[in-house]
């Protein structure tokens, strides 16, 4: 009877994980959300949005990055990139527990990066363009499981990412 | 009371019906145990605008505030896909298209990690998002 019960307890818990739904704040807007939008996009004094993107793809491909979808007309460019995730600390860590004998430690080994860029006319006349870049990255292990999903909320890449834009759309207007 | 082995066997297909009683393929590829008419009502609103581009920019944009990364966009078909990475996967399409003389309606479709999203509440969420954005109220549609 005990292990009956045990059972139908092991089920219930398996068929109920299953139910884990959607975080109730997934579709909110939170105060972080106000902060995010400050430190992921720039305004610039232009009124060409059409040269704003062109800067935009350049600069993705100045950072590695491959063009995998856009629409001009609506002021979108997405772009990826592969590189590896490999962490000095992590491996030392997997070497000590193999030492140990604790067998092999997965580890972090290739990361999938995406970024998206979105531009729209802004103000009274529209004469000034906002850029906004946003980032995502995942992370697979040497198993090939998914370790890390995450946005990038560092706003020091963002700082840097603009200031490199500001490059870019200078160098485009001299057509360097 | 001793556990027969013919106990123990019937428990066993008790469970292998309830887990496969989960879905066929055909049921999961169509979702065929939901109802059209609700999904729709649950995940369209009426924004009374018909200007096309303008909607779905703030539609990115909106998604943009949600923490989405933009994954397509489409002006001629209308709509955007999306996907926030947050430790979970949420992936969004929304739909626009123009309803009556006035209106325009917004669709949106969500998927959780590997599962499609009934639940009112984070539509609802997200056209309160959209309609402030907008600087509009989005209608309930039957």
């Amino acid at each position: 009877m005990k292990k009956v019960f045990s059972l139908l307890l092991l089920l219930t818990f398996l068929l109920t994980g299953c139910q884990t739904g959607i975080p109730k704040e997934a579709l909110e807007l939170t105060p972080q959300s106000l902060e995010m939008r400050q430190f992921q996009t720039r305004y610039f004094d232009t009124d060409s949005e059409q040269t704003l993107l062109v800067s935009s793809a350049g600069l993705l491909q100045d950072l590695g990055f491959n063009i995998d979808e856009s629409e001009t007309e609506l002021g979108f460019i997405l772009g990826t990139k592969e590189r590896g995730a490999i962490r000095a600390a992590q491996v030392t860590g997997a070497v000590v527990v193999a030492l140990l004998g604790g067998g092999i430690m997965a580890i972090d080994k290739t990361q999938k990066m995406r970024a998206c860029i979105v531009t729209h006319p802004y103000g009274e006349s529209k004469d000034k363009i906002a850029v906004r870049v946003t980032f995502q990255r995942i992370v697979w292990n040497t198993q090939g499981q998914i370790t890390t999903r995450e946005c990038i909320d560092n706003p020091e890449v963002y700082q840097e990412f603009f200031t490199k834009l500001s490059k870019a759309v200078f160098l485009e207007a001299n057509q360097i | 009371m001793k556990l027969t082995t013919t106990g123990l066997f019937c428990c066993a297909i008790t469970a292998m019906i309830f887990i496969s009683g989960c879905a066929t393929t055909q049921q999961r590829l169509l979702d065929s145990d939901s109802s059209q008419v609700q999904i729709r009502s649950i995940q369209s609103r009426a924004f009374d605008t018909t200007a096309r581009e303008k909607t779905l920019r703030t539609v990115i944009a909106t998604l943009q505030d949600l923490g989405f990364v933009i994954d397509e966009a489409d002006l001629m078909l209308g709509t955007v896909t999306a996907t926030k990475l947050n430790r979970y996967a949420l992936r969004i399409t929304v739909s626009i298209r123009p309803r009556g003389e006035t209106q325009t309606l917004v669709r949106a479709n969500c998927q959780y990690e590997d599962k499609p999203v009934y639940d009112p509440s984070p539509y609802q969420q997200f056209f309160t998002s959209l309609g402030k954005a907008m600087f509009l109220a989005a209608h309930q549609v039957d």
